[in-house]
């Protein structure tokens, strides 16, 4: 019980938080790092927990968001279907994937989830009959406030955490991660390693899925490029798995704070400070500085993935127990 | 039937350049047993340095390759010994690792190429650019033709290097069983950053007798980076030979898609033939040739 009480206290200030948080741009910021729990959770699930690393995060959320966006234009229907509509295609996808590569032992299910990726992205791009290209889609939101999207998108993040933890409490979980561990001895125990495999990235597919309509509906447009983009949505799916920790429940939750706070400080120059500094001094530099700061979010990205995996490799949450030796052995200075 | 031959010379003479790409990625994936997807970014990183020569310092690209291949010797030795050696000590609950930072890697370089040359698409022209040599009614792209036949040569001596010398056997004997390697004295980390300096100069080559004929700038390396892994898939994973099988397959089919199809068809070619070798000779070339 003692567990559960520090989530729920969050759940309880993340309820109330519109009517404290009355700026939209804050809000936005919250619906993104929600919408990364719920991305994040998902690929925790397939990579950190059954060890099957996906690089595929952006196909899965790209279909869900196509799926919604199509449905509105060449339908007419609402594109809220889209988010069961959106799961289902994405889990459809993942079936003929998952199983070309989950037969095979290698790296294969990384590079197939790749190489989905680019190819959604090539479809996207090349059939404008039905996509319009890189021209994109534009769907009309619903809400104009910004509220009712933050209370649907913390449900969901809400959800997917509470699916993922009850997959992973009940006996599926143990199989994960016995694959995870050891696939010859999962196999010899009879465990089915291809059809737990496949259930796990359904599951994940399902999440991302959803998430990727829902964001067409919150957004309102999108374009391949957005949606299926490597850097922005696969590796920051995959930093927020690992940074917030592999295979642990609230990892990915810990890991969207963290990453959407980076993603955004380089995108304003670090909230504004290096403009406010610029006009404060006038130094020409200064403007050069906001100039290269507010470019270099896919580089620190990059640093980012580097710094992780050589120095934190299983994550905040994960490598608790490390960081807080290192700081307590920093305060006391004894050995 | 004259545009059929004709897209035939053309795959075969891309397809040459292709396979010392596929090279360096097979042997980095026999020796390290990971996919090195940072593979085309390094072969950016090198016609970069390429660019520069030619522009500033007014050499030739192909001579220019005596600056690339060995600059990106060290490169590739220092990737190995610093990001990817350290990773086998630390206890991650996360598989493939290696190929993550790999992958970080990749955007690093690309984002730092950016910084400093901006997104802008640069060339070189040379004289020889745009100059072809006819021989019937078939025409040869001077550059690629040049490309082709460098690319056999740097072929043929990474064999010579591979079956002869004592750096090269141990190469194939880490790339075997890294652990017996190791009891029979080998240090397999140092041949390990040896081979991906080589993965790295092999790339050089490819980007570097590419240049006359390509635009450049820093997103080139993604595409090239899939190449190289649908090259390494198709021919087998660490088989030389199936590497040159499959790049000289990849160039053909990528040469046949863009003239019967359409040039938006090139890159899906290779990501297409990726998903229908998985599916039916999962193995690749290896399994046909078996070496």
């Amino acid at each position: 019980m003692k567990r559960n009480i520090i989530p729920l206290i969050v759940l309880a200030v993340l309820l109330v938080l519109p009517f404290i948080l009355r700026d939209p741009y804050y809000l936005h910021l919250m619906i993104l790092v929600l919408m990364w729990v719920a991305l994040g959770s998902g690929w925790n699930l397939i990579s950190g927990y059954t060890g099957q690393v996906s690089f595929g995060t952006a196909a899965f959320f790209g279909v869900g968001a196509y799926s919604a966006a199509l449905l509105m234009s060449k339908l007419g229907i609402s594109a809220w279907w889209g988010l069961p509509l959106g799961a289902f295609i994405a889990v459809l996808l993942s079936f003929p994937f998952g199983w070309i590569s989950f037969r095979l032992r290698g790296p294969y299910f990384a590079l197939v989830t790749l190489a989905l990726n680019e190819i959604l992205r090539h479809i996207a791009t090349i059939w404008e009959s039905l996509t319009d290209g890189m021209v994109g889609i534009l769907v009309l939101q619903t809400f104009i406030s910004k509220q009712p999207y933050y209370y649907i998108m913390l449900a969901i993040a809400v959800t997917s955490i509470i699916v993922i933890k009850l997959v992973m409490d009940s006996k599926l979980g143990y199989y994960f991660v016995t694959i995870r561990e050891d696939q010859e001895a999962a196999e010899s125990l009879g465990i089915n390693t291809v059809y737990y495999k496949m259930v796990s990235l359904c599951i994940s597919a399902a999440i991302i899925g959803f998430t990727g309509a829902l964001y067409t509906n919150y957004m309102g447009f999108i374009d391949p490029k957005i949606v299926f983009a490597l850097g922005d949505i696969s590796i920051m799916a995959i930093l927020v798995g690992i940074v917030g920790g592999v295979a642990t429940i609230y990892g990915p939750a810990i890991g969207a704070f963290i990453m959407v706070a980076v993603q955004e400080f380089f995108r304003t120059a670090g909230f504004g400070l290096f403009i406010y500094l610029a006009n404060l001094t006038g130094w020409s530099f200064m403007h050069t500085a906001v100039k290269y700061i507010s470019q270099a979010h896919v580089l620190s990205f990059g640093l980012l993935v580097i710094f992780v995996i050589r120095y934190l490799p299983n994550g905040v949450v994960g490598d608790w127990d490390v960081i807080k030796r290192k700081f307590s052995f920093g305060k006391t200075g004894s050995v | 039937m004259d545009t059929f031959l004709q897209t035939l010379v053309a795959g075969v003479l891309k397809g040459g350049l292709y396979a010392i790409i596929g090279m360096g990625m097979t042997l980095i994936m026999g020796v390290m047993g990971i996919i090195n997807l940072a593979h085309g970014q390094l072969m950016m990183v090198a016609m970069y340095i390429a660019y520069v020569c030619f522009t500033y310092f007014g050499l030739d690209p192909y001579v220019a390759l005596l600056v690339t291949m060995p600059s990106l010797f060290i490169m590739g030795v220092i990737i190995q010994k610093y990001l990817l050696n350290p990773l086998a000590y630390i206890e991650a609950i996360l598989p493939h690792n290696q190929v993550l930072m790999t992958v970080g890697i990749a955007m690093v370089l690309t984002e730092v190429i950016r910084f400093i040359f901006t997104s802008n698409y640069l060339s070189v022209q040379t004289s020889y650019s745009s100059s072809t040599l006819h021989l019937a009614s078939l025409s040869f792209s001077v550059p690629l033709t040049i490309a082709f036949f460098s690319a056999c040569l740097l072929t043929a001596g990474l064999f010579l290097f591979l079956l002869k010398t004592d750096v090269g056997r141990s190469i194939r004997a880490v790339a075997q069983d890294a652990e017996a390697a190791q009891v029979m004295g080998i240090d397999s980390e140092r041949i390990k950053a040896i081979t991906m300096g080589i993965g790295a100069a092999l790339v050089a080559a490819a980007g570097n007798l590419l240049l006359p004929v390509y635009y450049l700038f820093p997103d080139i390396g993604r595409p090239f980076t899939t190449k190289a892994f649908v090259i390494t898939i198709l021919g087998g994973m660490g088989s030389t030979v199936g590497a040159i099988l499959g790049g000289v397959t990849l160039g053909l089919a990528e040469a046949f898609a863009s003239t019967y199809k359409g040039q938006e068809y090139e890159e899906m070619t290779g990501l297409i033939i990726f998903v229908l070798v998985l599916l039916f000779l999962p193995g690749g070339f290896k399994r046909l040739t078996k070496v």
